[in-house]
């Protein structure tokens, strides 16, 4: 089976305070840890585990600068077979749509049966894999955290809905999957393992490589700007040392009920 | 002629979900002229009670009946929705399972800019409509704006809009199950399997001490068993801690997980994502902690308190055993 995942180098928000610049244009990108998007890693870890299974290949794939050759390196030490990273100055401050429009060029060169994106990433629009599906016109299924291949041609996928529960479908391939976290436990990738794959080779694809100008990742939809929304009341701060902070909450507490 | 908004109803067994007066008000807010349509698909007399309610709030519904959307596949409802559309639709669907589901495809074939998550509109200047949308799970926010002159897919965020319960649209249901032609996919639904029960029912408890990604390690989590246990409580969690397999999921709170409505919530080392609060009902009295003193948590709780769950915790379940 040949696999594509489709994955994205983002700023760590656990490792990072994510503030807006002085100017308002963007968050501020100075001295910020970057990783793959969490996402991304489940659904790496799950095109591997395929692979293993019924063999094929597992190729990762990003948009980015050359920055990005980081997170395609790092899921090969995962054990994905190659990369791709397309990168051109002409995509910059494009949108998903641009995104998808981009990914789908270079998919039509290949021969994939199986593509699989996080179910989300940094900004939270969950809108690429859906794009992408409808442009190669192939069936689409989001936020899957179940996934069974039945054979070559097709799989049986759960989605994770409202309430805990499992929406299954049956899905032909070739298909497109958006994953969501806990369909599996990605595994641990160490400091050797990036050394071992630190001379492979990843192919760079540019705009003209893919026959494309800029008009095709021209962005429909703008963001204007990053801003803090002023603060609510929010809650009530509990200040003081440890202990008068524990004081009062135990007091509040047993007043509302919070200890039986 | 006024723009033409249309609002995609979720509902299920008959009953409309909570989002279908929402879509009003998200309607009006991008433009208080337009004239906003019920989308409501699906089949039989559910179908029929659905449509029925939804002329009270929407003065025109829009029914496609069709055996295949019994249950709603958003592969096959995305084709009946292009079928049926004009083309400089603006279509609010829910963001939450079917509107990801459905809506980035649709927006694909309307040939229209998506919205994803809006959170709040600031309204529209000529064909340019701008919306409030939030990045890095709430952390800093966006204006994003297109021109949706020739439509635009918008998926509002559940909860973030008031529900129009004004009721007095007196409206009229028109059948457009004609218009749809013939619905196909390679993605067939099977079936849903039912959450796994398990040993605690969070939903009825009264006091939830919840854990989220702050607690750092499995072992850890000891110290929140033993401040449930002090104060007579429940453990609960948020995503990450299902996802790491440390606490089964029947003890997640969340848009994905249980609905809880407790007296009293801890939310501990727990940052306050819109899915993580989508599952907190009635109004219970938060208690945050959380080393990071801008967590979303701290907007939506009633106290809270800048620490490190890992010293407070076991410093509190202290606090209160000498109380007893």
């Amino acid at each position: 089976m040949e696999i594509l995942v489709c994955v994205k180098r983002v700023p760590d928000a656990s490792e990072n305070e994510i503030e807006v610049n002085s100017k308002g244009t963007d968050i501020d990108r100075d001295d910020l840890v970057y990783s793959v998007n969490e996402w991304d890693n489940y659904a790496v870890e799950e095109a591997i585990q395929i692979r293993d299974k019924v063999g094929g290949t597992v190729t990762v794939i990003t948009v980015g600068d050359e920055e990005a050759e980081e997170v395609l390196r790092r899921e090969m030490a995962m054990g994905a077979d190659k990369g791709i990273l397309i990168s051109d100055e002409a995509f910059e401050g494009t949108d998903g749509r641009g995104i998808a429009a981009i990914l789908k060029t270079e998919i039509e060169k290949g021969n994939y049966d199986l593509i699989l994106t996080g179910a989300q990433a940094d900004d939270g629009a969950g809108q690429v894999g859906g794009m992408l599906a409808a442009m190669l016109d192939v069936p689409y299924a989001s936020l899957v955290n179940h996934l069974e291949i039945i054979d070559d041609k097709k799989i049986k996928a759960g989605r994770e809905i409202a309430g805990g529960n499992q929406e299954m479908n049956e899905i032909e391939l070739p298909c497109v999957l958006s994953i969501q976290t806990g369909i599996n436990e990605p595994r641990y990738v160490g400091i050797r393992g990036i050394r071992k794959v630190a001379s492979l080779d990843i192919p760079v694809r540019t705009a003209g490589d893919l026959g494309l100008d800029a008009s095709a990742a021209a962005p429909k939809v703008n963001r204007v700007d990053y801003f803090v929304p002023e603060p609510g009341e929010g809650a009530e701060m509990l200040e003081g040392s440890t202990e008068e902070i524990i004081e009062k909450l135990v007091e509040i507490l047993k007043a509302k009920g919070g200890i039986k | 002629m006024s723009r033409q908004v249309f609002a995609y109803i979720l509902h299920k067994e008959g009953t409309p979900d909570d989002t279908a007066l929402e879509l009003i008000t998200a309607a009006k807010k991008i433009d208080p002229d337009a004239s906003v349509v019920a989308l409501v698909t699906g089949t039989g007399d559910n179908l029929n009670t659905v449509c029925n309610d939804m002329t009270a709030s929407y003065s025109e519904v829009w029914k496609v009946d069709h055996a295949d959307l019994a249950y709603p596949n958003a592969e096959l409802v995305r084709k009946a929705l292009v079928g049926i559309l004009p083309k400089d639709a603006v279509v609010l669907v829910p963001h939450e399972h079917f509107g990801l589901d459905l809506s980035p495809g649709l927006s694909v074939k309307l040939d229209a800019p998506y919205f994803p998550d809006v959170f709040e509109f600031e309204g529209l200047e000529g064909d340019t409509l701008k919306v409030i949308r939030q990045e890095f799970s709430g952390m800093v926010s966006t204006h994003v704006q297109a021109d949706i002159s020739g439509g635009a897919v918008i998926t509002p965020r559940p909860g973030s809009f008031q529900p129009d319960e004004s009721k007095s649209a007196g409206g009229q249901v028109t059948d457009k199950s004609g218009e749809v032609g013939e619905l196909t996919s390679t993605r067939r639904y099977l079936e849903i399997v039912e959450a796994e029960v398990g040993e605690v029912d969070i939903t009825k408890s009264d006091v939830l001490v919840s854990v989220g990604r702050g607690i750092e390690d499995q072992d850890n989590l000891e110290i929140i068993e033993e401040l449930a246990e002090a104060m007579g409580a429940d453990v609960s969690c948020s995503r990450p801690i299902v996802d790491a397999k440390w606490l089964e999921k029947s003890r997640q709170v969340g848009t994905s997980g249980q609905t809880v409505k407790p007296k009293v919530y801890m939310a501990l080392g727990i940052s306050g994502s819109f899915q993580h609060m989508g599952g907190l009902k009635g109004s219970p009295f938060i208690v945050a902690v959380n080393k990071n003193p801008k967590a979303p948590i701290f907007q939506v709780a009633d106290v809270g308190v800048v620490a490190d769950i890992l010293e407070f915790v076991p410093e509190l379940t202290e606090g209160i055993a000498e109380e007893k």
